[in-house]
């Protein structure tokens, strides 16, 4: 269930933030999102995330702003937060 | 003192030309993939070009193959270099598309990604960022370009020391039609071992024109 959502995240994210030449299966699901370990994203791109999952998922990060920082650190934690809040 | 033009490129009609001198040709007909082409074949590596919408793109490509193979990040501080540009259509076609992603209420999605590009002046940002500027900089709007009003502003950077060289011209892009003249001024006794004039073309409104009209001087 995680694997398929990890899959469509990645998918959606290369294509919304658009990260040239990269593939899905590049994308490690567990690196940080932010900084020059992982996929290097920047403050615009993490507003971008915030609207996918609001127009993809139906989820205002806005209700959970303090939670941000472990929302969005890795394409993992972002799955786990869908799936939670798919639960509620 | 006198100011001079030190270099200059143009990217128009799938071609890129450095100091008049064709450089590289595109097969490609779309503007999207002309700019990527262009990207590649100068062998950029700055993966933020790919989020640019097109006008940043042509302004990007055209500061980067210019200030290719020149001293002048190194020579000035980033304080003293300027950046003064004109278009027509200021940031119209993103204009545009935020426009498009805000109009039904029920799917009101606005991007951040597009947003960013709704201000003309973030193609200066983009250069700035990629090259250390920080100085004096501008973007005008004007129906066509506009030699004589750069020459005027830039002039005055330059008489009140607020630059001690600039990046100017004219990057214009809207839909399929795009065009950009970029040239870099400096003065005189800042060039490393000026020889005359016949190596640099003066700045002033009637040889801007020529050069973008690409007549000889």
């Amino acid at each position: 269930m995680i694997e398929d959502l990890i899959l469509k995240l990645k998918k959606e994210i290369i294509d919304q933030l658009q990260l040239e030449g990269m593939t899905p299966e590049e994308v490690d699901p567990e690196a940080p999102l932010f900084g020059e370990e992982g996929l290097g994203l920047d403050s615009i791109d993490v507003l971008e995330l915030v609207v996918l999952l609001d127009k993809n998922y139906g989820i205002k990060i806005r209700a959970a702003p303090k939670e941000g920082p472990k929302i969005f650190y890795s394409i993992k934690t972002i799955a786990e937060y869908i799936l939670d809040q798919q639960k509620k | 003192m006198e100011l001079l033009i030190t270099r200059y490129i143009q990217l128009q009609d799938r071609r890129v030309s450095l100091n008049g001198i064709v450089e590289y040709v595109s097969e490609v007909e779309s503007v999207d993939k002309l700019f990527r082409s262009v990207y590649r074949h100068y062998d950029i590596d700055y993966p933020k070009f790919f989020k640019m919408d097109n006008l940043c793109k042509l302004a990007f490509l055209s500061a980067e193959i210019i200030l290719r193979g020149t001293d002048i990040p190194q020579k000035y501080p980033g304080e003293e270099i300027g950046i003064i540009l004109e278009n027509a259509s200021s940031s119209l076609e993103y204009d545009r598309k935020h426009m498009e992603s805000i109009r039904d209420g029920n799917r009101y999605f606005p991007s951040p990604s597009v947003f960013v590009y709704t201000i003309p002046n973030i193609m200066v940002a983009e250069i700035a960022i990629r090259h250390e500027v920080k100085g004096e900089n501008a973007v005008f709007i004007l129906e066509q370009f506009g030699p004589g009003f750069i020459h005027h502003y830039v002039s005055e950077l330059f008489g009140n020391q607020q630059v001690s060289c600039c990046l100017s011209g004219w990057v214009e892009c809207y839909g399929d039609h795009y065009q950009s003249f970029l040239f870099i001024i400096e003065q005189e006794d800042k060039i490393k071992g000026y020889k005359g004039l016949q190596e640099y073309v003066i700045f002033d409104t009637a040889n801007m024109e020529k050069l973008f009209k690409g007549k000889p001087i």
